[in-house]
Formats: C-alpha cells, sequence, structure tokens
C-alpha cells in the first residue's frame, strides 16, 4: 500500500430485518432501529441502520484490505445523516500516509450518493510490516 | 434544561463481560463478516488463537454494559428524544477471543454546548483479565437543544 491507492471498496445492502439482528446482536434495542411506527412517530423517514452497524461495515473493508482483524488498529468516524435498509452502503478509502508500518486510510460511507460516515479515518498495521 | 458540565470527570463502576462463541459469531454474521476467524473454531485454532475472534467492531458488545449508566445518570441528563451518535473512535490493542473476561470503565471525558446543542464525550477503557487494554473507545453524542 502506498499514498493515494484505493482500498477494495465494499458494498453490502442490508436486508429489511437486519437491524432486528443487529439490535439482538449488540444489544442496541433503541425502537429508532427496529419499531417502523415509533421511528416515523419522532419524524423518521422509517428504521434506520444502527450507525454503529454502519461503522462496522467501515471497519469491515478496513480488516479486509489490511489482511484481517488485528491489522485494524484505530478508526474514527463521524455519523451524518442516516442509514435505510434495503438500500445499497458503499464503502471507499484511499491511503492518505504509510509511516513506519502504520497505514492511515481516509475513508468514508455513502448510500443513495449521501455521505452517511464522513472524516472517518483508520489506522492499519500490516502483518508483514516490520 | 441546561449542560451539566460539573460531571465531567465522573467515573462508573466498571463492568464485566465474558465473551461467548455464539455470540461472536452472532455478531460477525449480523454484520457480514465472511472471515473464518469469526465463524469457524478450527480456522481460528489452525492461526493459532485458542478460539474464534472476535472482530474489531465487537468491541460495541462488550463495552456497552458500561456506557448505560452513564447514559441514564440523572446527572448527566441526557434527554434520549434528542439525542444523535455524532461520532465514534476506538483504539485497538490485543485481539478478543471466546472465553476472554473483559472489564470496561467508562469515563465523562467532556462536555461542551455550542449552538444550543450539548455535545458529550464518554471514554470507555475495556481492559482483558491479562491486564491488557484491548480497546478504548470515544462516544460522542450530540443531544439537539440541552
Amino acid at each position: 500500500m502506498k499514498p493515494g491507492d484505493e482500498i477494495e471498496p465494499l458494498a453490502v445492502t442490508p436486508d429489511k430485518y437486519l437491524t432486528v439482528r443487529y439490535a439482538g446482536a449488540s444489544g442496541d434495542f433503541n425502537p429508532i432501529h427496529i419499531d417502523e411506527e415509533f421511528a416515523q412517530q419522532v419524524g423518521l423517514p422509517g428504521r434506520i441502520l444502527h450507525g454503529l452497524y454502519t461503522m462496522a461495515q467501515v471497519a469491515r473493508a478496513q480488516t479486509d484490505a489490511g489482511g484481517g482483524p488485528e491489522s485494524l488498529k484505530r478508526l474514527s468516524v463521524q455519523f451524518r445523516g442516516m442509514g435505510l435498509p434495503e438500500h445499497e452502503l458503499v464503502v471507499t478509502g484511499k491511503v492518505a500516509s504509510v509511516d513506519d508500518g502504520v497505514v492511515v486510510v481516509e475513508c468514508g460511507c455513502e448510500q443513495g450518493g449521501k455521505r452517511i460516515i464522513r472524516n472517518a479515518e483508520a489506522e492499519l498495521r500490516l502483518p508483514d510490516a516490520p | 434544561m441546561g449542560i451539566n458540565t460539573g460531571v465531567i470527570g465522573k467515573t462508573y463502576p466498571p463492568a464485566e463481560y465474558s465473551v461467548g462463541r455464539e455470540k461472536i459469531r452472532e455478531y460477525a454474521f449480523a454484520v457480514g463478516e465472511t472471515n473464518p476467524l469469526h465463524l469457524d473454531v478450527a480456522a481460528a485454532r489452525e492461526a493459532g488463537h485458542a478460539d474464534v475472534v472476535a472482530p474489531p467492531m465487537f468491541a460495541v458488545v462488550y463495552s456497552f454494559p458500561a456506557l448505560w449508566p452513564v447514559l441514564f445518570d440523572p446527572e448527566v441528563g441526557i434527554d434520549f428524544s434528542r439525542m444523535v451518535h455524532g461520532g465514534q473512535e476506538f483504539t485497538w490493542g490485543p485481539l478478543v477471543i471466546a472465553g476472554d473476561e473483559i472489564t470496561t470503565t467508562v469515563r465523562v471525558a467532556d462536555i461542551t454546548e455550542r449552538a444550543g446543542n450539548g455535545f458529550y464525550v464518554f471514554a470507555s477503557e475495556s481492559v482483558n483479565a491479562r491486564g491488557e487494554t484491548v480497546c478504548s473507545g470515544r462516544w460522542s453524542n450530540i443531544v439537539r437543544g440541552a
């Protein structure tokens, strides 16, 4: 990896019931993620994705690029806007710097042309790095 | 309502979490992980791990029990109906493996008010039974009209 290289984009379309499975898996049962009526009552278009699910997709793109879970040492994201089930998420990233075996990737996630995670930065340590 | 900056620095009792093999698999399936290290005990052992490996973002699962007390602390005074998750940062140490016992401590790192909104930052630190920090988290929440 060298500065300017793009990491392999990751595209995933969370299915209709994903937010229910993620709520169970993560322990976050906020009704805005799992109850269509409740979500609409509080002014949302409908049930929205958990931000941390979307962040997990950003993380997955990094660990896929870095060669495994051990490669990801740091990830920071800002959540902007809302992700929706049944619409494709696309994670992209570009190598910003490589220093002493530490690769910094500037990345983000968009859905339908909207950047729902922006200013994300990942730090990878590659397995074959010194 | 206003913000209470007097609570900055407050810490909460540590919360313990026992990492289970099936919980890792359930989480890995939910987020679409395909790496066999998270799903297949034999593959994980072949790679030198005692059991399946937690994906990095599994930090959410073992940290959450420590977060609830601060989110519901009346002294912090968060109005959930106005709260949005603004940002998140995790820094990872050694891998978490099924069978690990993780202890997480949470501290109120910062509270500020800007343009009528409250910005709350909580810091979590998760440690395994060997005393190694497996994950540090910074959880940034925005309460509109705080």
